[in-house]
């Protein structure tokens, strides 16, 4: 990897509630290289989308606070940037595309005005210029540009979230932040937006952080993965790091579960157990309570990331004693 | 073969501004005891339509229903409170189907209540805590409300709500969608338990193919309400016959990164099903599509046995005979 263009050390974030903290992210470590796509897995409640967050600085304050870490963006550390300088890089540098495009659309205004927005917001261009360069935003994703003045709720699910992709994309960001970009989609549909969102990033040579719990979609678009788990990275590696030698139990039990289209199984082998509260995590591995080879020194000692082959690392301390 | 339910050229049109929009149109099937059907599709294909016909939630338009041999198209209300007993329904979301304001004791011993068990001599606070034992709620949560529970655990109550009269047919309307994936597979592992316990019947409604290939005997595909391919749930995933079907097993994304399948996208989106023209249903998107398919609508027919599939070019399509227009 060369300098990498986003790199989150040491990060926290806690919500704090009436008399509990609910503890979202903990001592999170990540980098992302220039035009790298990562795939950040895990399960609801795991962190994933407030780690997103905080990238953009966008964690609501009261009550969530980011309690310790940096996010270098670009060599900057973006929890030091006063207000303004935050708005100019929200949607210019980096731009998110959110779950649902049925809500992340404004419905009183048309779709080519809120392109359009985005472009005028952040570069010195008349309305005019402006206009022209969301149509072709729009064609870019596949829109005919005639479809400009058009209301969001005369379009379909699959376009409604390819025009949320074209004003993220508008202003050529370096990095683009997707949360669960096609849950809400049918399969036919998922299948087109992924192969465009792999497409155009190509294209731009954006980096991309995609947030999803579908570890099909992960493999299809991903350079590394990033497996969360009750706010810590838990396993990280390449995409065959990660497929073919999965080492920390949390992320062997996650593959277990999801019904091989391939093989025919009986029974699906399930992680027991639900995930912990967030106000009151287990002592030692927060995997423990659920894991089947939790012995008595994980319930106590929390261990620390370890890297097992160039690139893969897992937090586990199955992997911490065989090298002691 | 012992047939429980069958399903005979099933409609069910909605009158809107627009037209008349055919949700379920002509469907056909047979089910047996003890067997699921999963029922696959796009949202708005009409599946879910189609399970709320067949447990009298919403009326038919037109078509026949034999649940064990008796027609059961157009019950009067004492028939249709007798059949609740015995077909009931585990509904999507946890969240919206459950009473916020009954405790989980309340919510599950509702059916009990309203079916006057206690005459028959059954205690109703031992058939709960019975119920709740075998769906797995720990009985600490007899007095708690649902939004103490997570979705995994509300889930659990839709389930035992639905087998409290001991019923003996089930519709699933995507149960397991709004789980997450490890949850998602404890709650698919309960199911088939008592599928096996109690020799349920199921028809299982997903949009989820790996979901559905694990859970079902036979699988029906659905498009704009209309069914265009029905066989083995094995055999589907082996050989696929409808052009729609191909696209729809070849979109969904594997978590195997040698998976070089190539993938069939598909042109634009659903039509719109209000008042359909007499065409193949799917021939606007179809990249087999020929003259014929935008003159006629294709029947259903059996291509090999046991499997049905609704296209005029199948055979000429396996045999290479059409080929794949490039999109």
């Amino acid at each position: 990897m060369g300098e990498p263009i986003l790199s989150i050390q040491d990060l926290s974030v806690h919500f704090f509630k009436d008399k509990s903290v609910v503890q979202a992210v903990n001592h999170l470590n990540l980098q992302l290289g220039v035009g790298e796509t990562l795939g950040l897995v895990g399960e609801t409640g795991a962190g994933k989308t407030t780690t997103a967050m905080s990238i953009m600085n966008l964690i609501p304050n009261p009550p969530g606070k980011i309690v310790g870490g940096k996010i270098m963006f670009d060599g900057e550390d973006v929890l030091k940037k006063s207000k303004r300088e935050l708005r100019k890089m929200r949607g210019h540098d980096i731009s998110m595309i959110f779950q649902d495009p049925m809500t992340s659309l404004n419905p009183v205004l048309t779709v080519g005005d809120q392109i359009a927005e985005v472009i005028r917001l952040h570069s010195q261009v008349s309305r005019a210029e402006a206009s022209i360069k969301a149509q072709e935003m729009l064609e870019m994703v596949g829109i005919s540009g005639e479809r400009y003045g058009d209301y969001p709720h005369q379009f379909s699910g699959g376009m409604k979230q390819r025009v949320v992709i074209a004003i993220a994309l508008a202003c050529n960001p370096r990095l683009l932040i997707a949360d669960e970009p096609t849950t809400a989609l049918d399969v036919t549909i998922q299948a087109q937006v992924l192969e465009m969102i792999a497409d155009l990033k190509h294209k731009l040579n954006t980096a991309m952080i995609l947030i999803t719990h579908d570890l099909g979609v992960v493999a299809q678009v991903c350079d590394k993965v990033a497996i969360m788990y009750a706010g810590e990275i838990v396993e990280y590696g390449d995409l065959s790091d990660i497929y073919e030698h999965a080492s920390h139990p949390y992320t062997q039990g996650l593959f277990g579960s999801i019904p091989d289209l391939d093989k025919d199984t009986d029974r699906l082998n399930p992680i027991a157990g639900l995930m912990p509260d967030p106000t009151n995590l287990p002592k030692g591995c927060s995997f423990s309570p659920r894991c089947p080879h939790c012995t008595e020194a994980c319930k106590t000692q929390d261990p620390e990331l370890r890297e097992i082959s160039p690139g893969h690392t897992v937090k586990c301390l199955m992997f911490q004693n065989q090298e002691e | 073969m012992d047939t429980i339910l069958e399903v005979k050229d099933l409609k069910k049109y909605f009158s809107t501004p627009k037209g008349i929009l055919h949700a379920v149109d002509g469907i056909n099937f047979t089910l047996e005891r003890g067997k699921t059907l999963g029922v696959v599709g796009e949202s708005g294909c009409g599946k879910s339509t189609l399970g709320r016909v067949i447990l009298h939630l919403l009326d038919n338009t037109g078509g026949k229903i034999y649940f064990e041999g008796e027609d059961i198209t157009n019950p009067t209300k004492d028939q249709k409170k007798k059949l609740r007993q015995q077909m009931q329904m585990i509904f999507q979301d946890p969240y919206s189907s459950i009473n916020p304001r009954m405790t989980v004791s309340e919510i599950i011993g509702e059916p009990l209540k309203i079916y006057e068990m206690h005459k028959k001599g059954v205690s109703c606070d031992e058939e709960v805590a019975k119920l709740m034992d075998t769906v797995g709620l720990a009985r600490r949560l007899y007095n708690a409300y649902p939004h103490e529970l997570d979705g995994g655990r509300r889930q659990r109550i839709g389930i035992a709500r639905a087998l409290a009269l001991n019923p003996k047919f089930v519709v699933c309307d995507e149960p397991v969608s709004a789980l997450d994936v490890s949850i998602q597979a404890q709650i698919l592992n309960l199911m088939q338990d008592l599928q096996e316990e109690r020799k349920l019947t199921y028809i299982f409604i997903t949009h989820d193919m790996s979901v559905v290939k694990h859970i079902s005997n036979d699988i029906a595909v659905m498009y704009l309400g209309e069914m265009v391919e029905k066989c083995d749930a094995k055999e589907l995933f082996h050989t696929q016959l409808h052009p729609y079907t191909k696209a729809l097993l070849s979109a969904i994304p594997r978590p195997n990164i040698h998976d070089k399948t190539r993938r069939i996208l598909l042109r634009g989106e659903i039509s719109s099903p209000i008042d359909p023209e007499d065409r193949c249903r799917f021939c606007t998107r179809c990249v087999y599509a020929q003259e014929k398919c935008f003159q006629s609508e294709p029947q259903l027919e059996q291509a090999q046995p046991g499997h049905f599939v609704a296209c005029h070019y199948w055979r000429e399509i396996e045999e290479g005979k059409v080929k794949a227009q490039e999109v």
